[in-house]
């Protein structure tokens, strides 16, 4: 195993100078970081990023720091992608620029990235900040295991950052299949990244699923049923019961994998009793639920989108509901089509194969339910429903390829060709992506105060749907005309004009990230001139509408009683919106902690130190993980009290604001249907 | 010192403890979940011997029923001790920790006695995809029973240092609900690993 | 089970003892029966099985106090989901691996 050295088997040779590539990106994010940090110092801003974010326990912040976190991987997940598709386009009958063992890692941390670390933050992000404002409560069940998912999800994600710095990252794909994954065949450091960085987040994902489950069902406001949530709740309820269930497997399966990797043990291993399906097996038992996981909230958004921008009520709201919870429920039934060539027999083949049909409906189901929502709507094209309508033709295309993969026939012959690839991008490009990019877009009023630009929001989107048609389809054709998926290079020349258009495609996706970041840029310039004076700037339908924007610490200083579906509208709709009570309460709040971000930074070294074998660090870590949460257990008085005149001076600053403010933010937009509204109160 | 029953709190002080007992029932099905994959996973690989060691050669009757004995005592002095904090009495509820820790500490010990002596004899993780399976299946079990004597201790010290105070108690209670879920573990692990390793 | 500022109250060690009583006696006949092997392996298999299940009850209703009266109702759906889907997951895993194994000898 290890020497007993200080630095277990971490050397100098760990750093990346054998290859070019390799220390540019190693510079790029060492570069990365120190100006983050030189910012914040020349910002003057340590005070405020220390005591009021990095320890915050405030729900809105923590999912406005996972944006954040999802944001970032999102770029480094795409500069992987970016060098696949130039490799590709260029490597007929020659090497390109990548070396395989480079090229591997690309792909592996490509996948790995979009996954754990851009994905699923950002679905995090999205539903801390808008789940506990769309119930009527103050915050999440559970503040401080909130900030510990944050910061365990973190620790994950500089742990593959930090792996193109010190050692290498995984060539084992975003999957890790053994027995290559084994120590027998890679030793050294990759593997382990991968594992740890997985193990580590995916038990922050399990922490949040018990969360949001235990808010959605403890937290609600008075009259806030569960009949009368809105679709984003429900989909997160569901959502939530897939992370508490699906978790464990992944937990499982990379343990394993651990094991055998450290301590030599046979899960996996080639010989001496191992199986390797084994592995398989329980990697899909959580790799299928995980798409749902991480497609549930798009529709959620795609859900109260489309509502909003048709200026129409959600159609056929209970069978939406119902399709949320059968595709739950079916998405612990399918997994085996993940590997319908690995052997079984057709009788088991068939089974998963008739599951797989079977879950199409329910998302037939919804996309009814959508259009059907639009149908005789006064639709307004901004970037949000932009993305929901791309979706709706996009995603549909990408469901009938699924369909056909479903048939265990045709999967044999698409299996790990790019079908295969171009099928799940236009899943989660355009379902996922789209998704909380136009939750992004729609919520960000909510978190900061004002609007994103619209201007550079649809060319981002034209940008984004354009790119990924020229990008993908051509990955259709290249797998039907066989060429296999992670191809560092190849000699069959017919190939290459479709790699070469694929990777234009991929140029004009960076040309949306440029309109992704440029958008940003200009509306925090011009934040003066789109200020969202009331809190709903979209004329909305539901309760995180009510608030203010940004909200207060406490959200609702009275909590809202509700009445109906679409709870905010309709107090809209019978002149109760924007009440202001005759007195205040006190309200007590977590107080801030940064144990939350101590036991992450733990996490992160003792992930480091089992991948270099550095056990002095382990055991170190883990006894600073445990005094940790032995601190906070110990600790009663974990709360602070806003008082009842703090809170009514941030409300009467909030009706002050909405004097300011027009009638309806919503009113002068030429797209606007004219319903009759709610005038705030002075 | 308070019993339960005289406790008073307010409303939403009540409302926090009801979600996180709730929060801690949803951990509890994880860790099914997570268990009954580790089951599943033995089930598969108990045939693995490669060559090496079976079930046959390396349990024993007497060790798996003494340390069933321990484990399923140390449920009902719990109880014991959950029945003493209901009631208000602090001395009872220490001294009924204690001895469950004895018990559960006891348990720990003829379970590392146990890996140490098949390490020993060469029966090692690292022979057999049968044995990483067996030590990974009853080493988790044996890490959670760990953790769980941990907390013990750290609620024997609030006890003692804070009395029977609402928070407290609530800790004591989802401690309970960890330490039978522990028991119940056992029961599946004898049932599907010992006792069938020896028929 | 009966709570107060929503944390549970154990009156009576009744239960605990019922508890114990009927988990020793499940317990000596399971390892009854591989101490005497009295009982064909597979029947026995059978029989130590249903011991344990119904010891989980015993325990799930001595120890954890779960019935249908006093058990939040949402504690029991997040119970019988998880044996559901446990059943899906490690039945399902057992097939495909038993089926792989007759075909490919994994």
């Amino acid at each position: 195993m290890g020497s007993v050295d200080i630095f277990g088997r971490l050397t100098i040779d760990s750093l990346p100078f054998y290859s070019l590539i390799a220390a540019s990106g190693a510079g790029v994010t060492v570069l990365g970081g120190l100006s983050v940090v030189g910012v914040i110092t020349y910002l003057g801003a340590w005070r405020l990023v220390l005591f009021e974010w990095l320890s915050s326990l405030d729900h809105k912040k923590i999912g406005i720091m996972y944006v954040m976190l999802a944001l970032v991987m999102l770029v480094r997940g795409f500069v992987d992608a970016a060098m696949m598709r130039s490799q590709q386009a260029i490597a007929l009958n020659s090497e390109g620029y990548l070396p395989p063992g480079h090229f591997d890692q690309v792909f592996s941390s490509h996948g790995t990235i979009m996954i754990f670390f851009m994905a699923m933050p950002f679905l995090s992000g999205l539903v801390n900040l808008i789940m506990p404002q769309q119930i009527g409560s103050r915050d999440v069940a559970f503040p401080f295991m909130n900030a510990v998912s944050l910061w365990l999800t973190t620790a994950g994600a500089v742990l593959v950052l930090i792996s193109l710095v010190i050692g290498k990252f995984s060539t084992a794909g975003w999957s890790g299949y053994p027995p290559y994954s084994g120590v027998e065949f890679t030793p050294g450091v990759g593997v382990d990244y991968w594992v740890w960085a997985v193990f580590i987040s995916g038990i922050g994902t399990t922490m949040s699923g018990i969360n949001f489950l235990v808010t959605i069902v403890k937290c609600r406001a008075p009259g806030m049923t569960m009949f009368r949530l809105p679709l984003f709740t429900w989909t997160i309820f569901v959502t939530a019961i897939l992370m508490i269930f699906a978790f464990p497997a992944l937990t499982v399966a990379t343990a394993m994998l651990m094991l055998d990797r450290t301590l030599d043990m046979h899960f996996f291993t080639n010989g001496m009793g191992g199986n390797m399906m084994n592995y398989i097996n329980l990697f899909w038992l959580w790799g299928h639920p995980e798409v749902y996981i991480l497609i549930l909230p798009a529709f959620g958004v795609f859900s109260e989108v489309v509502a909003v921008f048709s200026q129409k009520r959600l159609f056929g709201y209970l069978s939406l509901v119902l399709a949320t919870m059968a595709i739950g429920l079916l998405s612990f039934t399918v997994w085996l089509h993940h590997f319908f060539t690995m052997g079984s027999s057709a009788r088991v083949n068939s089974f998963f194969g008739t599951m797989t049909t079977i879950i199409s409906v329910p998302t037939g189901v919804k996309v009814f339910d959508w259009l059907l929502t639009m149908y005789r709507g006064r639709i307004i094209f901004k970037p949000p429903m932009l993305f929901t309508i791309g979706f709706l033709v996009t995603f549909c295309i990408g469901g009938l390829s699924g369909v056909l993969l479903a048939l265990p026939p045709i999967d044999y012959m698409m299996h790990n060709t790019t079908f295969l690839i171009a099928h799940f991008h236009n899943m989660i490009i355009p379902g996922v992506l789209f998704g909380y990019l136009a939750g992004y877009m729609f919520w960000f009023p909510k978190a900061f105060g004002f609007k994103l630009n619209e201007k550079w929001g649809t060319r981002a989107f034209w940008c984004w749907i354009i790119g990924f048609y020229v990008a993908f389809m051509p990955l259709y054709l290249l797998g039907l005309l066989g060429m296999p998926r992670r191809m560092e290079h190849y000699e069959i020349a017919s190939w290459q004009p479709h790699l070469i258009v694929a990777a234009f495609g991929a140029f004009i996706i960076m040309l949306g990230m440029i309109c992704l970041g440029v958008q940003l840029w200009v509306s925090i310039r011009d934040r003066e001139q789109a200020l969202d004076l009331t809190g709903d700037p979209w004329n909305g339908r539901s309760l995180e509408w009510a608030t203010s924007s940004p909200a207060a610490p406490y959200n609702f200083a009275v909590l809202p009683k509700v009445e109906g579906l679409d709870a905010w509208w309709t107090m809209k709709q019978t002149g109760v919106a924007y009440q202001r009570p005759e007195k205040y309460e006190d309200i007590v709040m977590p107080k801030n902690t940064f144990v939350g971000p101590v036991i992450g930074g733990a996490g992160f070294a003792f992930g480091f130190a089992m991948i270099w074998w550095i056990w002095w660090l382990a055991l170190l870590s883990l006894a600073v993980i445990a005094c940790g949460l032995i601190v906070r257990a110990s600790n009663d008085n974990d709360e602070c009290v806003m008082t009842a005149s703090e809170v009514k001076a941030i409300e009467d600053a909030r009706f002050a604001q909405l004097a300011k403010a027009p009638k309806n933010e919503m009113a002068d937009d030429p797209g606007f249907a004219g319903e009759p509204m709610q005038e705030p109160a002075t | 010192m308070s019993s339960i029953a005289a406790m008073t709190v307010s409303p939403r002080e009540a409302e926090r403890y009801e979600e996180k007992e709730f929060g801690f029932w949803l951990y509890l099905m994880s860790d099914a979940v997570i268990f009954a994959l580790l089951f599943a996973t033995y089930l598969i690989m108990v045939g693995n011997t490669a060559g090496g060691p079976t079930p046959k050669d390396v349990f024993s009757l007497e060790r798996a029923a003494a340390e069933t004995a321990l484990l399923l005592l140390s449920s009902t002095t719990f109880g014991i001790a959950a029945v003493s904090l209901s009631a208000g009495e602090r001395m009872k509820v220490l001294l009924w920790l204690a001895i469950t820790f004895l018990l559960g500490a006891g348990f720990i010990v003829l379970e590392i006695g146990e890996f140490a002596g098949m390490i020993a004899e060469g029966a090692r993780p690292q022979r057999s995809g049968f044995l990483s399976s067996f030590f990974t299946l009853v080493g988790t079990h044996g890490l959670h029973v760990s953790v769980g004597l941990i907390w013990i201790l750290v609620m024997f010290g609030q006890v003692l240092f804070k009395g029977l105070t609402a928070p407290v108690a609530s800790r004591f209670m989802r401690l309970g609900l960890f330490w039978h879920f522990l028991d119940i573990i056992w029961v599946v692990i004898f049932s599907v690993v010992y006792l069938p390793g020896l028929l | 089970m009966e709570t107060n500022a929503g944390i549970p109250i154990e009156r009576t060690m009744k239960p605990y003892l019922i508890g114990i009583v009927l988990a020793v006696i499940l317990t000596a006949i399971a390892f009854g029966i591989v101490a005497t092997g009295a009982l064909p392996r597979q029947t026995a298999l059978v029989v130590i099985a249903a011991l344990a299940v119904v010891q989980i009850f015993v325990h799930l209703r001595f120890f954890l106090h779960i019935d249908f009266k006093s058990t939040p109702r949402e504690n029991l759906v997040a119970l019988a989901f998880a044996v559901v889907l446990i059943c899906i997951m490690v039945g399902g895993s057992l097939w495909i691996m038993f089926d792989l194994y007759h075909r490919m000898m994994v």
